[in-house]
């Protein structure tokens, strides 16, 4: 129950971010031009001519409908603009999140059963290089090496533009296998692999370090052992045995990688021109658009904190011995 | 258990200082990093002595032309020499990202001391404080914070402390409630010690390993984070010589860039990540050399 404080301190925090900005809000949506009457009507309708306290209260009842005011640029709600965007950042995280648990996990089992060899040494290390580069960099690396010298990947955006589906939830590969539109499905999933293998890249190496070091811990439990004095096949021991107790903190880094695949969405839709929310967030801080910044920095916050609660239940569910 | 015994017996003949040293150099990665930093640091330092160009003297004519003997890294978007702007980033991306960590070292370590040491409604006070800080994601909290403060590279690195303080202050809590109890630390009160002395004579440096850890790696992810912005829009502006910035300035030039101006994006790309690479071997070295049950 201490998402509840946690929460309205991240609330307060948005809301004064928009408020410490320099300048007269009204008068910066209006611009220079408009007359002074218009400004102080603005200012009536905004609220901004009550007490500072009275102004939050307003914001949070809003913020709670999720009205978070007019983005600035497009003149259309945050909220609608974040919510059309969504599919596509949900998308492309979701599948970067898929190749990282696929990738890095499996890795970091078999880096920890075979400790101190060459396998272990060597992936070690790239994990380490995967984690020291800046994402942005990787992402234009790829398009460098697959998009341009190779040509195997096409590359910006989600589709070819001669490549129509027909959009249901939003989601390319869903909805083009919906429509059983395979052409579609072949070419959004090719635009897919570049964008997401950037987005992918730093959780796999988080995860592969923690498999390993959470792994090389259990294995030395006295279950372990156990479970190989009375015969218990090798395998089974690892998988069984050991992988299963040492997946704890290994959920844990999960949730906490989805903080990281914000900001690395961010940058990889910008690179690669992919037409969701890290986008819009983007293009809001060039324009300076404060309501749309707001509304991603809040909703971010406010998933990222709802999905590590979830992280936290779902601890106490595999770990009988959690109890909250 | 035997081999404990025998462990901690042979402990008290050799220095500790001795111990940490051999142990930190034994590791061939920690070497390696410390070799790339040293490099890196003084090519920071005598920028304008190992600098073959000017990093802002532009010369449109050779825009992208590739690597040459006269510009080893090749040209960039607007003709300047690569590696002398590789050279003066090094001052400018270094520096940074440790200023964004010594705020968050020196802020995270007085918050994290105060919460640790004192208990009680202070410790929940402030880490409640750092709870909400946490609840964003980095990137985005320093989005906020650089909104507020007004785009530069300045705030940028102010941002990217902040960012860091709730990690210190954890690292730091956790560490003093770990020696608050011990029994030197109850000496020292039953001599008659103030709480200020107490800290600085028996806490804090009995927290000195984790602290230097995590600084350390801390540092890392600074330098990573400092680019990161950049590129965002929010930290260096053109045309300094940031890493970051470099990168950001061939992206904005065009598509081009991915074409004819390969060599603009990798080797500003391979000083950042060599760079980090370096700091996260030495921060690895460091701590298994200082907490040798953590020894990998």
């Amino acid at each position: 129950m201490q998402i509840i404080p946690v929460l309205l301190g991240v609330s307060i925090v948005v809301f004064f971010m928009v408020r410490a900005i320099p300048g007269d809000p009204a008068q910066i949506i209006l611009g220079q031009q408009a007359t002074q009457a218009q400004v102080q009507q603005l200012r009536e309708n905004m609220g901004l001519d009550k007490p500072i306290f009275v102004q939050y209260g307003l914001f949070l009842k809003d913020a709670l409908r999720g009205d978070l005011g007019d983005s600035v640029v497009t003149g259309r709600p945050v909220t609608t603009e974040l919510l059309v965007r969504l599919p596509a950042t949900f998308e492309l995280t979701a599948f970067a999140m898929l190749i990282a648990v696929l990738v890095g996990v499996p890795v970091g089992v078999i880096a920890a059963v075979k400790q101190y060899s060459l396998l272990d040494k060597t992936t070690s290390v790239l994990a380490l290089t995967g984690i020291s580069m800046p994402i942005f960099w990787l992402a234009m690396i790829l398009v460098v090496i697959f998009g341009v010298n190779l040509e195997l990947l096409p590359f910006p955006g989600r589709l070819d533009p001669t490549t129509a589906i027909t959009s249901i939830t939003g989601l390319v590969l869903v909805d083009s296998l919906l429509t059983l539109n395979f052409a579609g499905f072949w070419d959004g999933l090719l635009h897919l692999i570049m964008p997401a293998l950037a987005l992918a890249t730093i959780p796999m190496a988080v995860l592969m370090r923690m498999t390993r070091s959470s792994m090389l811990e259990v294995m030395n439990e006295d279950y372990v052992r156990t479970a190989r004095a009375k015969g218990v096949v090798p395998w089974r021991v690892i998988v069984k045995h050991a992988l299963r107790n040492s997946m704890l903190p290994t959920i844990t880094v999960i949730g906490l990688q989805v903080g990281l695949l914000m900001g690395g969405a961010i940058i990889t839709e910008t690179i690669f021109s992919w037409p969701g929310i890290g986008l819009y967030a983007y293009n809001s801080i060039s324009a300076r658009d404060y309501a749309s910044i707001q509304g991603v920095v809040l909703y971010g916050a406010l998933l990222f904190v709802l999905v590590n609660l979830v992280v936290d239940i779902l601890y106490a569910v595999l770990d009988p011995r959690v109890r909250y | 258990m035997q081999q404990d015994a025998v462990a901690s017996h042979e402990v008290k003949t050799r220095s500790r200082r001795g111990d940490f040293l051999r142990a930190f150099f034994s590791n061939k990665l920690a070497v390696f990093g410390t070799a790339v930093m040293t490099v890196f640091v003084l090519m920071a330092v005598f920028a304008p002595l190992v600098a073959p160009y000017d990093p802002l003297q532009t010369d449109l004519p050779q825009k992208f032309d590739g690597p040459s003997l006269a510009h080893p890294f090749g040209q960039d978007e607007l003709g300047r020499d690569i590696l002398s702007r590789v050279i003066y980033g090094a001052r400018i991306s270094l520096t940074a990202g440790l200023a964004a960590v010594a705020l968050a070292t020196v802020v995270g370590t007085i918050v994290g001391l105060t919460a640790g040491y004192l208990g009680r409604w202070p410790d929940s006070l402030l880490m409640r404080l750092m709870d909400v800080l946490l609840a964003f994601p980095s990137i985005l909290l320093a989005i906020v914070i650089v909104s507020i403060l007004g785009p530069s590279l300045v705030n940028a690195m102010l941002a990217i402390g902040i960012v860091f303080i709730p990690q210190i202050a954890r690292v730091v809590r956790s560490a003093v409630i770990s020696v608050r109890e011990r029994d030197y630390i109850e000496a020292e009160r039953a001599l008659g010690a103030g709480n200020v002395q107490i800290i600085f004579s028996g806490v804090l440096p009995n927290s000195m390993a984790p602290l230097i850890v995590q600084s350390t790696l801390t540092l890392a992810t600074a330098i990573l984070d400092v680019a990161a912005l950049s590129f965002l829009g929010l930290g260096a502006r053109a045309p300094t010589p940031e890493w970051g910035a470099m990168l950001t300035d061939a992206f904005r030039s065009g598509f081009g860039v991915f074409v004819e101006g390969q060599h603009a994006i990798i080797f500003p790309g391979i000083a950042i990540a060599l760079a980090v690479l370096a700091v996260n071997f030495i921060g690895d070295g460091l701590r298994d050399a200082l907490d040798p049950r953590r020894r990998t």
